[in-house]
């Protein structure tokens, strides 16, 4: 992509699509962010800042979308442009659902305001400080079309699944030793699946940044298999093994 | 800007067709008009029966190589084919070829609609009459019928078959050229850039026309349009300078090329 169109116009049209991502990503980055600041301090003002925030991510979306489907009709993208644009199209879906899980972080947080506190919100701050950097590194790979950057973001979802497993097991030990806390467990819960699931998307973005850059499907080329995604929130449940 | 310097070792992509039934094997051919190296070592399989296309800018030697693959550069004065050009193994350029029945069976479609200035049906029965294909007259009507029918054009002119050819639209005309090829029973047909002085209607019909006939029919297609070379063809193979580049399945080509030339020319990079 470091060569310019013969149409400048066209160069216009993908900076367009880019700088739109970017602010994006770099939007749907601070939204999560400030919803753990916000769970981590009780901040209900930040946390209903966040939930406001969440039309602005969704109107970028819808702004991707409009160019995506400009390019693709206007241009008739080939090659590595069609790629771009083709994993763009999806990297804004996964950014706006990266955008819903902090604004639904940041609901929690004003029900958790009304609950006992409980140092149990601690053990949530960890997993997503890893999410955070696994988002971080992965909008860094986009904009600097990093190939390595990609895939040591992709390869940072498996531990954030393993520390997920262990908080699940952990709230629900809590629940059965205290059922007074059942409550607030449960939104911890839920929080802790949100930032797992804020993962996921991310992993998504890195094995859509491999594939525009090398024109390959990430899994088909890593030695691992696919880390799977916990559906179920039962805390015995196999996959927690 | 890309490098156009790069220098030319072997093709990208899989110009070889192993297990394939082949209709063209080309090796090692070099074409020179006069002092001029038109094309240079150009090598690939062509399959039977599916489209082939051949795209590239402007002077890459794309019309030169299809013309090649029925001698029609015979014609043109200063022109020199080396190298070897099998059609199902037997050297189109072997002493004994009778050239124009190598013609019958490699028919060609030209870029503007030539219609002979005669009638619609004789524009079609010219080439079985003179090879002598048809024994009586039901037959050539026969002939110049279905001819008329697999070119999509029946329909269309089977009222008026003794109206000139060339009082036909420019989309009619060169589905009545595609005809007076598909008379003679060819088993190739080479196309240069088709559509390129057709509508985008007459365009879509012609494209349909040779999805349709790729079943029967080995077609290879010179195209500028890149569109064109993804809608209708099975293997794209790109040419630069002389020299191909890169030969692979069509959508390969579109979608993940190798070759950085190839990629700078369909991304619309350079040429």
């Amino acid at each position: 992509m470091t060569d310019r169109h013969t149409v400048r116009s066209y160069d216009e049209d993908l900076k367009g699509l880019t700088a739109t991502i970017l602010e994006m990503g770099a939007l749907a980055e601070s939204q999560f962010a400030r919803a753990a600041k916000a769970m981590a301090t009780r901040d209900t003002a930040l946390a209903r800042e966040v939930i406001e925030g969440d039309a602005r991510v969704d109107a970028l979306e819808r702004d991707v979308n409009e160019r995506s489907i400009r390019l693709l009709a206007l241009r008739q993208p080939m090659a590595d442009d069609l790629r771009y644009i083709i994993s763009g199209f999806k990297i804004s879906a996964d950014l706006e659902r990266i955008g819903d899980y902090a604004a639904n972080l940041g609901k929690r947080v004003l029900v958790l305001d009304r609950l006992p506190e409980t140092p149990l919100v601690r053990e949530l701050e960890p997993m997503a400080d890893m999410a955070l950097v696994m988002l971080r590194d992965t909008l860094q790979a986009y904009r600097d079309r990093d190939i390595d950057r990609a895939m040591d973001a992709w390869n940072q979802d498996e531990p954030l699944d393993d520390l997920y497993d262990v908080v699940v097991k952990k709230m629900s030990g809590v629940m059965m030793e205290d059922p007074s806390l059942i409550g607030a467990c449960a939104h911890l819960m839920f929080i802790a699946r949100n930032i797992e699931r804020i993962g996921d998307h991310a992993t998504n973005i890195a094995e859509n940044i491999y594939f525009f850059i090398s024109g390959l499907p990430l899994r088909m080329v890593h030695p691992k298999p696919a880390p799977t995604t916990v559906e179920t929130d039962t805390p015995d449940g196999p996959e927690t093994e | 800007m890309i490098d156009q310097s790069f220098h030319y070792e072997g093709v990208t992509g899989h110009p070889r067709l192993p297990g394939r039934d082949i209709k063209f094997s080309i090796n090692d051919v070099n074409v020179y008009y006069g002092p001029k190296h038109a094309l240079k070592n150009v090598g690939l399989d062509i399959a039977s029966r599916e489209v082939t296309a051949f795209i590239g800018p402007s002077g890459c030697g794309k019309s030169t190589f299809l013309r090649s693959l029925n001698r029609m550069n015979d014609l043109i004065d200063g022109c020199r084919v080396e190298g070897q050009v099998l059609i199902e193994g037997e050297d189109i350029y072997a002493p004994e070829v009778d050239v124009v029945e190598l013609r019958a069976r490699v028919g060609m479609v030209f870029q503007k609609p030539n219609p002979f200035p005669k009638s619609i049906y004789e524009n079609v029965a010219y080439g079985p009459r003179i090879h002598g294909i048809a024994r009586s007259r039901d037959e050539l009507d026969g002939i110049v019928q279905s001819s008329l029918e697999r070119a999509g054009l029946w329909k269309e002119v089977r009222d008026r078959l003794d109206a000139p050819g060339t009082g036909l639209s420019g989309g009619q005309q060169q589905r009545l050229c595609i005809a007076r090829a598909i008379a003679v029973s060819p088993e190739v047909i080479l196309m240069d850039e088709p559509c390129s002085a057709l509508d985008p209607i007459a365009t879509a019909k012609v494209e349909e026309l040779i999805d349709e006939l790729s079943g029967n029919y080995t077609i290879i297609i010179v195209t500028h349009s890149m569109q064109q070379a993804a809608r209708v063809s099975q293997r794209t193979a790109f040419f630069h300078l002389g020299y191909l580049i890169e030969c692979e399945q069509t959508d390969v080509i579109f979608m993940n090329p190798q070759h950085p030339l190839t990629q700078g020319y369909i991304t619309g990079r350079f040429g």
